[in-house]
């Protein structure tokens, strides 16, 4: 149970091996932290990650495996997760960037990206919803991407992956209002992260660190939808209004 | 066109439910019973995540919701049946003592022990095992009770006495309706012979003041509690003792309307409260407001039942005055060597800027048999915090800390965050009530968002 002053006492992450992820799990008030799952396909990061949570003194961390491509597999180990107790907070946090001029070459990679970043969350997403409605209690955190409020000629399947994602998302924070769970949407910018390793960095890019400080403020604010960094909010409105031959033209 | 059935689909009779406070919500079912054969029946119902009746939701914490669930409503339980020859009554579960004190002040009978507001059920009285001004005298209100009607886990009907079910009486007793439904209670009342209270009314110095006239006075009366300045370095604040003033202490022409009650509700909160409106300035000025008006010394004047015991019920829904982010109440009791905890929990919630308006020291007398009961002989302090309030779980964590090192321990009706290693260790009986529960309660379908949250 999250208690009166926002301090989680179990928290499941899809995905387990994600930067952004492990540095949210850190950033969380961490008094009461009981239980830390991490669902993700295994791995050096998934078992460092454990390690990682072990040495900065959290108990309870386990892992599950998960494949977000494997749909078929996802509504057993989310049930086995929710059936050892409430889960407080469930991070939705797996995807890949891909390579848009590979994606273009070989569709079979486009589509790779696309069942992992949309139709691989589509499916945990429902079925981490309908158990956190079952309890009455609890908040999916579901990771999107600023990619996802326009699409831009250089990464635009990735881009169109996460506007989906974020779409559901939003319906499914919708269906959920008034049934004590909810969702919040997290639109980073550039992260530095093993999956941006290599490219050049955009304006305002930021550390898993610092998108994990948006995420655990916006949990104790309740809110619904937040950008890392906050004023990217700003920079995107702006982008989303220019006319596309402009939109187009732009060095990004 | 199909006919399934999202389960994310709202149902009508979902509700999502909080404490007093406002904190952590959880939407549950609720459901309307008003007998024990409806009681049975949900209990029969019950999903895998359970059962848990709801009074009038004043505990501040998260003790009467619990996500998931079926929430029992039992505000139609609300008979009254007074029996003058024994001087006791019989009462629904989910009568109000609101209800309780209307019906029986006019007839010459007090509740023998009312919390700071009149607003709960006699349920949840008896599950929180609820003290009042008169603690150090008289113990809880559960110590009050001589049988109850509860519905237990299998869903059978028992009569529960402190004689003949020691065990599940006083399991019962304070046990946060973990252990069954309470279909109604039998307790004693306290004959009056006028509705008013004659009530002594002293400021004091700073809280050593407050505290040794506690101790050298507190003896001589019925009814003892005191208001703490929480905003003024010296702990000052406002002692008001009394009792039930006879009929012969009123001006003679108040004789023959003695047993009057029309208990007041001035005002309403309004739904929407901006979050900034509790901050340290406000809550000095209040706290300043609230230590001037009162007298530096009054004795014998004379207090309607409203007044003195529920000031705070004169505003309906004032925790709505927190605004959105909600407030806790912490309330701890240590035994007497610990009184200066009182003092160390004061400076160390002002010094993060936890100002409260409403703080209350009062002394507790002897402890019950309940294993859950809190209060235990000495000091306690309440102390509202608003829970936006930055660096209050670190706070509170190093006040706990302190408090168990004293052999104190925390009220679980007003906790909303302590540790559940907190819980077994300032309740060492916690083993021995969990026994009873399991017995009484089998298959756990009672559960609440605390017992999670806890442990229990």
């Amino acid at each position: 149970m999250m208690d009166a002053l926002g301090e989680p006492q179990s928290v499941l992450v899809l995905g387990g091996g994600s930067e952004i992820a492990l540095a949210t799990v850190l950033a969380l008030p961490r008094a009461r932290l009981r239980r830390v799952v991490l669902a993700g396909r295994p791995s050096p990061a998934l078992d460092a990650a454990v390690s990682t949570l072990t040495a900065a003194g959290i108990s309870g961390v386990a892992t599950e495996a998960f494949d977000a491509v494997d749909t078929a597999s996802h509504a057993e180990v989310i049930n086995r997760v929710f059936d050892g107790g409430d889960v407080d907070i469930v991070l939705l946090a797996f995807g890949v960037l891909g390579d848009q001029a590979e994606a273009e070459a070989d569709p079979d990679a486009a589509v790779t990206v696309a069942t992992i970043n949309y139709t691989g969350a589509v499916s945990a997403g429902l079925r981490v919803a309908t158990r956190l409605r079952a309890q009455g209690h609890g908040v999916l955190v579901v990771l999107s991407s600023v990619a996802g409020d326009r699409a831009r000629r250089s990464n635009f399947v990735y881009g169109s992956t996460k506007a989906g994602l974020d779409a559901f998302a939003q319906g499914l924070g919708d269906a959920l209002h008034g049934s004590g769970a909810r969702v919040l949407v997290v639109r980073p910018g550039f992260v530095r992260t093993r999956m941006t390793e290599g490219l050049a960095e955009a304006p305002m890019t930021i550390g898993p660190d610092e998108v994990a400080k948006v995420i655990v403020t916006a949990l104790r604010k309740g809110r619904e939808t937040v950008y890392a960094p906050g004023p990217l909010r700003f920079v995107m409105a702006g982008l989303k209004s220019l006319p596309r031959p402009v939109f187009r033209r732009l060095p990004m | 066109m199909n006919d399934v059935v999202s389960p994310l689909a709202k149902r009508d009779d979902e509700q999502v439910l909080t404490g007093w406070g406002r904190t952590a919500p959880s939407a549950a079912t609720v459901r309307a019973v008003s007998s024990a054969t409806d009681i049975c029946a949900a209990i029969t119902d019950s999903g895998p995540r359970g059962v848990l009746a709801r009074g009038l939701g004043r505990s501040y914490g998260d003790a009467a919701q619990s996500g998931g669930a079926t929430v029992l409503d039992l505000s139609s339980l609300a008979d009254i049946d007074l029996d003058t020859t024994t001087r006791s009554v019989t009462v629904g579960g989910g009568a109000s003592l609101d209800a309780v004190l209307k019906a029986l002040v006019p007839a010459g009978y007090f509740v023998p022990v009312t919390p700071g507001t009149r607003m709960v059920t006699v349920g949840g009285a008896i599950a929180a095992d609820v003290h009042g001004k008169n603690h150090h005298v008289e113990g809880t209100f559960g110590s009050h009770v001589s049988r109850m009607t509860v519905v237990d886990g299998r869903g059978d009907v028992t009569t529960l006495t402190p004689d003949e079910t020691p065990e599940r009486f006083w399991a019962t007793v304070g046990g946060m309706g973990l252990t069954g439904v309470i279909v109604d209670a039998t307790f004693d009342l306290i004959p009056i012979t006028s509705s008013l209270i004659s009530v002594d009314t002293d400021r004091t110095r700073d809280l050593d003041d407050t505290m040794s006239r506690m101790i050298a006075g507190d003896d001589a009366y019925r009814y003892s509690v005191a208001w703490v300045d929480s905003a003024h370095p010296s702990g000052r604040g406002v002692l008001t003792r009394g009792d039930h003033a006879p009929v012969d202490q009123l001006p003679p022409d108040a004789r023959r309307t003695a047993l009057d009650y029309r208990p007041k509700v001035l005002a309403t909160a309004p739904k929407l409260v901006p979050s900034g409106l509790v901050n340290p300035l406000t809550m000095r000025a209040f706290n300043e407001a609230w230590f001037r008006k009162a007298p530096k010394s009054r004795h014998g004047e004379l207090q309607q039942i409203g007044a003195f015991f529920h000031p705070l019920d004169i505003l309906q829904d004032w925790n709505r005055g927190y605004g959105s982010a909600g407030f806790l109440q912490y309330q701890f009791a240590v035994p007497d060597d610990a009184g200066h905890l009182v003092g160390t929990t004061l400076s160390a919630l002002r010094k993060i800027g936890a100002i409260s308006p409403v703080t209350v020291l009062k002394r507790f007398g002897a402890s019950n048999p309940a294993p859950l009961s809190f209060p235990q002989p000495g000091w306690t302090l309440a102390i509202d915090v608003p829970a936006g309030v930055s660096g209050l779980a670190a706070t509170l964590d190093r006040l706990d800390a302190l408090v168990l090192g004293a052999g104190g321990r925390l009220y679980l009706a007003k906790d909303s965050r302590m540790s559940p290693a907190m819980m077994a260790a300032a309740y060492p009986r916690l083993g021995e009530w969990q026994r009873v529960r399991d017995d009484m309660d089998p298959n756990g379908v009672f559960t609440s968002d605390l017992a999670r949250r806890l442990s229990l």
